[in-house]
């Protein structure tokens, strides 16, 4: 398949490698999220009403 | 910055990953981790070691954003100084633009993070000390004033305040005189440095104390700043928040600096011509200014370092029960 892109081959890769990066971080900032969430509601998670 | 618009300049190389980190300045965000993490232990305070990481960590990222917005706005001038010009946007890596969306958008989520996890009070602090750095210093001060360093000295300044408030809620005297370390110790250092690089700042336009006043007056301010960081930096030791350890580090080390601080005033640095090679590289007549600013950066380091080491190894404070310091 072409390159829509039209990039060179170490453009391309280098690209590749930032979305990779940024992927990881906004998966980190979730867990990261998730986490003090958790750590925040303490045991109080277990008293909540339905 | 994830698409072709992060290309670079015709003929340079691609951004990569890493390029976004050294937006961030990583130097300057060791240094602002260090102080933030023992304004934190210094309060005394239980916090989950789980969210006085992210605490530390938001400020950290926080103090990346804000050097991210500080290459955003200082692209222009970064390429024509030798300490600046290796930067991203000036060497054509990162677009000036992308370094303005990754510094937003860090700083929002920075500051939206410290609230969540500690308190809002802490998150107020860290975006006052983001604005203020890139608002009032890196817009306003930082071109327009040779006080620039003193007053934007400030946001430097403040990172042990939020750490002390992201455990407690609050941030008592003894907080405010971390701060007030840090804020006395900036001018002697940053013009210790600028003494030997004042002929790039004059290339840029930015009016640093050599450019504005000349080297005499600054070697004079050196001192008379010196004068008034050294008891500062020894007044913990008798406010109930430093022990036997830091009077000790703090007392040698303020001797040695007036000590330096004195030889720079008695030398000729700045006033000989000629260009330096690097920061550690100068020429014969800034040697002072260098040991200056050298030995400024060990000290600041020795007085937190001595903080935390007694808080580890349970040494009390010299003074105790000085009511609503801590």
């Amino acid at each position: 398949m072409s390159d829509p892109l039209n990039e060179e081959p170490e453009a391309a890769k280098a690209r590749r490698r930032r979305n990779l990066v940024l992927g990881l971080a906004l998966t980190a900032f979730a867990i990261l999220t998730f986490v003090v969430t958790i750590v925040r509601l303490g045991g109080h998670v277990a008293d909540r009403t339905f | 910055m994830t698409d072709t618009a992060a290309a670079p300049a015709t003929g340079s190389a691609p951004a990569r990953w890493n390029d976004y980190v050294v937006l961030l300045k990583p130097r300057v965000m060791s240094l602002v981790v260090f102080t933030a993490f023992t304004g934190l232990i210094c309060a005394r305070t239980p916090m989950s070691p789980t969210l006085a990481f992210v605490a530390v960590l938001c400020i950290a990222v926080g103090a990346g954003a804000a050097g991210a917005l500080n290459m955003w706005y200082d692209s222009d001038i970064d390429g024509l100084m030798r300490r600046t010009r290796a930067r991203p946007i000036p060497m054509g890596k990162v677009q000036a633009a992308d370094a303005l969306g990754l510094g937003v958008v860090l700083s929002l989520l920075s500051v939206m993070m410290m609230g969540l996890a500690a308190n809002w009070l802490a998150a107020g602090l860290l975006a006052f000390t983001i604005l203020f750095y890139v608002v009032i210093y890196t817009m306003w001060l930082k071109r327009s004033t040779p006080q620039n360093i003193v007053i934007g000295g400030a946001s430097g300044a403040l990172p042990p305040v939020i750490g002390w408030a992201a455990a407690t809620g609050h941030a008592p005297p003894n907080a405010w005189l971390l701060f007030l370390i840090i804020f006395l110790w900036t001018p002697p250092h940053s013009w210790a440095l600028a003494l030997y690089t004042a002929g790039d700042y004059a290339k840029a336009g930015v009016p640093m104390m050599p450019v504005a006043k000349g080297a005499a007056s600054t070697r004079r301010q050196i001192l008379l700043y010196s004068l008034a960081f050294v008891p500062v930096a020894i007044a913990p030791s008798f406010t109930g928040l430093g022990g036997p350890l830091y009077l000790a580090v703090s007392g040698l080390g303020g001797l040695m600096f007036l000590l330096l601080a004195t030889r720079l005033m008695r030398s000729g640095s700045g006033e000989a011509d000629g260009a330096q090679d690097g920061l550690y590289s100068v020429k014969a007549g800034s040697k002072d200014a260098r040991n200056l600013f050298a030995f400024s950066i060990l000290y600041l380091t020795l007085l937190f370092a001595a903080l935390l080491a007694e808080h580890a190894l349970g040494l009390a404070p010299l003074v105790q029960g000085l009511k609503g310091l801590s």
